[in-house]
């Protein structure tokens, strides 16, 4: 026997790991079949979605889309499947998928609301992706709640020209009266001057030009909006409606001035204390029957302005949530710095509070373009509304999964949109150094 | 007291500023459009198409009563109503009428200050079971559950009825018609009750219809007509006599094929005199004198509105039944026109 004693000189390779902890396999050893446990539920889980799918499947794509009614769709998945299998009808879609996102909409006009919703993204732009879009689209912005509507309904373009005056007149008299009788009057007069112009003067404004220089698109009723057009329109009006509105009732409700705070709490403890539905029938019935006979105050205008009061109610409690949540440090450090109330609302309060409501707010926003479907109810068309009305259409009657599974996906491509908005808009906010 | 007095005198005022309206005949005619109340889609009844064009068999009186005002049947405005929206788009002035397959029933007319001008189809309700349940009467449902619409007369009636036969139920209330067909055919309950026309529009929609039968008992009288506001007497007779028009023509053999040849003058006085060739009926209601020969015009006559939109041949199926002239049978009567 030597006495040397065996001594390694060099390093033993690297080998690879064993094939049973890498790669798909180690992927699959890891993640479904760790302990008998997760194994037991791994192949339950895989038999319901086997299960699930074996059904589902067949049915979504041994189908027809070609037919003209139910009974052809039957007799053509019989004869391609055989007697007794059972598939969707999507013909049902194909016929009527203009009509379930334009509603009665003129047919030559398709054109306007397509644009309006594009030219939603571009105004959208500089508020939702401010650092890839030039700054100057902004203005594009400020204009596009009154190009929109007026692409929409239609009728003269003096109108929203003078509805915009109105804004630019409040302006105007803020900056004229504050130097002279200080900032409350200029406040006040700022508010008073748009509300007077509005109610006295516009209208005779724009008539009157109307009939100097006529120019316009042709105007469509109100009636004839429906499907998603509708939805659409009802939640983008609230949801950009609500969030001004809901942060000065969230202030206002905190605020020392009496009369404001009891304004403020009155209004939001009534909208969340009545259910929405009341507050459109209130809309759609009520007002029909107070108001002077003859008077033509737009059902959409009515339910549009009831839908942003009630998510402006809720808006306001998610935003004083996230006012609740700020240390009283911040509201201190922007008082020692000399700040007015408005200035450290906007530089110190506001970007942080609203940073930390936004899955609320989003949350709110997602709710609100939900409950639009509740205006079925006071027969509007919305894409509920017109499922009725194909149902009982000869050839479609006795259709109920294609249609409805339809409508869900679409609100879902919408509500799953804006959920992952937040999240990007959340991750891009972070500040914290977790 | 004061305050209230006050807010009392403000609801009263609004009610009557709501009320009160000029003839609506006026109205109807300075807006060049009639503004009919139909529903949000019933089978047969009232159907939006793809192109958003209404059509069915409460849709053709709307038309009917549009040609006879303007001459044009497609001067009408479709207001659709819900069952909980209707009356109040009525009353206050929203649709000028409603031809909404509502029930005429005593509250309706009197205290809800509507005129019903009178029946363009009578329904009742009926029970529609499986076929393999066995069960030949209504008489024989003891016991079971039964899918029924909430809210409704149907409600009422069932309650009646099977109270009257000393025989007990378990109701599956539901909100529409389409959700009783799905809960029907999941056998969510044994039978589904609801007007007979519904009945058989839902059963003609089923993959095999053989498997489920109407019972023969019809349990209520379910008149529905097109109705009107209370107090305009001048625009409720041109409603009335419209529809009147429509069940005439079908007695005295006018049809929209023959009307052209009908309104050269006939041998026939009524026909003369309905078709405005002889006297001046139109005058009276304030119309054209050939009025009634736009209305039938629109769609034809009762029985070609009956036959191409709920009839035999349509996929609804109806068979005239009551609805037959009382010629054949039926209940449909209009007074002369004289």
């Amino acid at each position: 026997m030597s006495e040397v004693s065996f001594v390694r000189t060099e390093m033993l390779p690297e080998q690879a790991p064993p094939a049973t902890t890498v790669g798909f396999v180690g992927w699959i050893r890891h993640n479904l079949f760790t302990g008998w446990f997760n194994s037991i539920a791994t192949v339950l889980s895989m038999l319901v979605i086997y299960f699930v799918l074996s059904k589902i499947l067949p049915w979504m794509f041994m189908s027809s889309w070609s037919a003209g009614s139910l009974h052809e769709c039957r007799e053509a998945i019989a004869a391609a499947y055989g007697e007794h299998h059972e598939g969707a009808c999507w013909a049902v879609i194909r016929e009527r998928w203009i009509q379930l996102f334009f509603g009665f909409y003129p047919s030559e006009l398709y054109w306007r609301p397509i644009l309006a919703f594009f030219s939603l993204f571009v105004a959208l732009g500089p508020v939702l992706f401010a650092e890839y879009v030039p700054k100057k689209l902004i203005w594009f912005t400020a204009i596009f709640p009154f190009f929109g509507a007026w692409l929409l309904w239609g009728g003269s373009i003096w109108v929203p020209i003078s509805a915009i005056l109105g804004f630019v007149l409040g302006y105007v008299a803020y900056r004229v009266i504050t130097p002279i009788l200080g900032s409350l009057a200029g406040v006040i007069a700022a508010a008073a001057v748009p509300v007077l112009w509005w109610i006295a003067l516009a209208s005779l404004f724009a008539s009157s030009l109307e009939s100097i220089i006529p120019l316009g698109i042709e105007a469509v009723e109100s009636r004839k909006f429906g499907g998603f057009m509708l939805s659409i329109t009802i939640g983008v009006v609230a949801i950009f409606g609500s969030l001004p509105l809901g942060i000065v009732l969230a202030l206002g409700r905190q605020s020392d001035l009496l009369i404001v705070k009891a304004l403020c709490v009155g209004f939001i403890e009534f909208i969340r204390g009545v259910p929405l539905i009341t507050l459109l029938f209130v809309a759609s019935t009520l007002l029909n029957i107070f108001l002077p006979p003859g008077t033509n105050f737009d059902i959409i205008l009515r339910v549009l302005i009831m839908v942003t009061l009630f998510a402006a109610a809720y808006m306001a409690e998610v935003v004083r949530g996230g006012l609740a949540a700020l240390p009283t440090g911040q509201y201190e450090a922007a008082d020692a710095l000399g700040l007015d109330y408005w200035k450290a609302q906007r530089l110190i309060i506001m970007p942080q509070a609203l940073k930390i409501s936004i899955p609320g707010i989003v949350s709110t926003f997602i709710g609100v373009f939900k409950d639009t479907t509740l205006v079925s109810i006071i027969a509007l068309l919305d894409p509920l509304g017109l499922l009725a009305g194909i149902r009982a259409d000869s050839n479609w009657n006795g259709i109920v999964w294609e249609l409805y599974g339809f409508l869900a996906l679409i609100f879902f491509i919408f509500c799953f949109s804006m959920s992952r908005y937040s999240m990007y808009l959340e991750r891009k906010l972070q500040t914290g150094h977790q | 007291m004061k305050k209230s007095v006050f807010l009392g005198a403000l609801t009263v005022a609004g009610i009557a500023a709501g009320g009160v309206f000029a003839g609506t005949l006026d109205d109807v005619k300075a807006r060049g459009k009639l503004n009919c109340g139909v529903t949000t889609g019933v089978a047969g009844f009232a159907v939006p198409d793809a192109n958003g064009e209404w059509d069915g068999f409460d849709v053709g009186v709307c038309r009917a009563v549009a040609a006879a005002v303007f001459g044009d049947p497609t001067a009408v405005e479709f207001v659709p109503t819900t069952g909980k929206t209707r009356f109040t788009a009525l009353a206050s002035g929203e649709i000028d009428m409603l031809a909404r397959n509502t029930t005429w029933t005593f509250s309706r007319d009197v205290d809800l200050k509507f005129d019903f001008v009178g029946v363009n189809y009578y329904d009742g309700q009926g029970f529609m079971v499986p076929t393999a349940l066995g069960v030949t009467s209504a008489k024989e449902l003891d016991g079971a559950t039964v899918c029924i619409q909430t809210g409704t007369t149907t409600e009422l009636n069932l309650a009646d009825f099977f109270r009257a036969n000393g025989i007990s139920y378990e109701p599956v209330p539901i909100e529409t018609n389409a959700e009783g067909q799905q809960q029907y055919l999941a056998g969510a309950c044994d039978t589904y009750t609801t007007d007979a026309s519904g009945l058989a529009a839902t059963r003609a929609t089923f993959e095999s219809p053989d498997d489920h039968v109407l019972l023969p008992e019809i349990i209520s009288k379910e008149p529905l007509g097109p109705l009107v506001r209370h107090g305009d007497n001048e625009w409720g007779d041109i409603v009335r006599w419209s529809l009147n028009a429509l069940i005439s023509a079908e007695e005295l053999g006018v049809t929209s094929a023959n009307i052209g040849e009908m309104s050269a003058g006939t041998n026939n006085p009524e026909i003369n005199r309905l078709l405005g060739t002889e006297g001046n009926l139109g005058e009276m209601l304030g119309l054209s004198a050939d009025w009634a020969k736009n209305a039938i015009a629109a769609g034809g006559n009762y029985a070609e509105l009956f036959e191409r939109n709920i009839g035999e041949n349509t996929p609804i199926g109806l068979s005239r039944g009551l609805n037959a002239q009382w010629t054949d049978g039926g209940l449909l009567y209009s007074p002369p026109f004289r």
